[in-house]
């Protein structure tokens, strides 16, 4: 599987996060967004006419929404990421997938604008990120009333992934995420999980590293 | 707060290969200016219908609101065959555009921001190593550093302890030279050209010029990307927002001899521009 790639890219991330959470390997293929622009070039406008990445490969089939390569990869190698498909539960995997998209373009407009000198109304995408991330603050508290941590149930499913990048460098685009503790709490517990990957703007939780092993006498 | 002594100095304000003839319209110290390419194709940096001196080196375009009275500072080895030179391109950072400087030139944070890569616990020690302003070139070195690094360049397999030595050559500029693991003998380079928009907001263009001949220009660019912008969220934290030259409440350690040369010789020269004076 190859994924066309770029390491700041929040989107790609959450697909590099879920193969790393389920143990799939990618083939990497490095894009220049930033300064080269070469996802607007014609070798990858030819595989994506929107012009974003991510975009997957797998033999002939190319998938360009984020959203739907994290449903492929879980459905080719932990189908439990998909959630238990029980109505209520498949319909909050999807409820947030498609959330996920507001994330982008409000956050994900605030980061690249405030980081990458992108065009765009700062104060418009800032507050449509307020707005989606108390949205989710009040999902999470509620999930948490019915004794889950997750989006969708008492595991984290592909929904988290969708939304988790986006939210957490949402101070990228200079949104705070002091007043949420929920999601600060649902961000704790995605970055806990085996597998895990980290990447720029979003560290990895230390203090869950092994204490250092201090020779008697030494300290 | 004045503009001081900076404003003489050159500024970076554009990379030269995205110069076009629409221009670009971004800021140099709280004036707004315009970068431009002109009938014959060259760099014209404008303010309110002023134009401003110009000079295009390492890949960028400088400036400056003021006569600078020194030719840009010399790297040598960006004539130097074999290199290859990276824009890495520009990045947005809500900070003080000293404190962009002064975190470049701090080896200290490696293993806890750059984990696994710049640096990895245990191996936290900074070791001595030895700092001076340089009275002829007037510019501050620190030399003989040696820091363990488990990817210490795009083109490293495997752990290295890495030798740099930092050069501070203007305020807002710093160039660091670092082993250069496909070619002992040669120091590959890496600088941090800011340009200062306001006095807590910079532009950041990171530029090197390297030996490495597998890696792609696109891995290159990424690696010193995810470097910065580990960083990034860092600098947007530090408090206060403006860089104190005087001693207040931080309380500097050996291994921050270099940022204590650096605000030393800020403050010598009144390049006071995004620095804090007042102790608080």
């Amino acid at each position: 599987m190859k994924l066309y790639n770029y390491i700041l890219s929040p989107s790609c991330y959450k697909v590099r996060l879920m193969a790393a959470l389920i143990g799939v390997r990618l083939e990497l293929r490095p894009v220049d967004f930033h300064p080269g622009g070469e996802h607007r070039g014609p070798e990858l406008m030819a595989l994506n006419p929107a012009g974003s990445i991510p975009i997957l490969e797998d033999g002939d089939l190319v998938l360009t929404e984020s959203s739907a390569i994290l449903v492929y990869l879980a459905a080719k190698a932990a189908p439990e990421w998909l959630g238990s498909g029980k109505a209520e539960e498949a319909a909050r995997v999807q409820q947030w997938l498609s959330f996920s998209g507001r994330l982008t373009a409000s956050l994900g407009g605030a980061r690249l604008h405030e980081m990458l000198l992108r065009p765009g109304d700062i104060g418009a995408f800032q507050a449509q990120g307020i707005a989606a991330l108390r949205e989710l603050e009040a999902g999470l508290f509620e999930q948490g009333l019915r004794g889950q941590r997750f989006l969708a149930a008492d595991r984290p499913t592909v929904a988290d992934i969708a939304c988790f990048p986006y939210v957490a460098l949402a101070p990228d685009g200079g949104v705070s995420l002091d007043p949420y503790p929920a999601i600060r709490l649902w961000s704790r517990a995605i970055r806990a999980l085996d597998g895990f990957i980290e990447m720029p703007g979003i560290h990895r939780l230390h203090e869950l590293k092994p204490e250092p092993h201090i020779e008697p006498g030494e300290a | 707060m004045t503009q001081d002594a900076m404003i003489d100095e050159w500024y970076p304000v554009g990379l030269v290969s995205q110069l076009d003839s629409f221009g670009r319209k971004t800021a140099l110290m709280g004036e707004p200016i315009d970068v431009a390419s002109d009938a014959d194709g060259n760099a014209r940096v404008t303010a309110n219908g002023r134009t401003l001196p110009v000079c295009v080196r390492y890949g960028h375009v400088w400036s400056s609101l003021g006569q600078p009275q020194k030719e840009l500072f010399a790297i040598p080895e960006a004539d130097q065959p074999g290199r290859r030179f990276v824009d890495v391109g520009v990045v947005r950072v809500r900070c003080s555009p000293l404190r962009a400087v002064e975190n470049f030139l701090d080896i200290a944070h490696f293993p806890f921001v750059h984990t696994d890569i710049l640096g990895s616990e245990p191996h936290t020690e900074v070791q001595n190593y030895k700092v001076e302003i340089r009275e002829d070139a007037d510019e501050v070195w620190a030399t003989q550093v040696k820091f363990y690094q488990p990817q210490a360049a795009r083109s490293a397999s495997g752990g290295i302890t890495t030798e740099y030595m930092y050069r501070v050559p203007a305020p807002t500029c710093s160039v660091l030279y670092k082993t250069c693991p496909p070619r002992p003998g040669e120091w590959d380079v890496i600088t941090l050209f800011v340009q200062p928009l306001a006095e807590d907001l910079c532009d950041v263009w990171p530029w090197m010029a390297l030996f490495d001949d597998e890696s792609s220009m696109t891995d290159l660019i990424h690696f010193q990307q995810t470097i910065f912008l580990q960083d990034r969220s860092i600098l947007e934290n530090q408090i206060p927002r403006l860089l104190p030259l005087d001693p207040g409440m931080e309380i500097p350690t050996r291994a921050d001899l270099t940022s204590v040369a650096y605000r030393r010789w800020l403050k010598r020269h009144g390049y006071t521009y995004g620095a804090q004076l007042v102790a608080q």
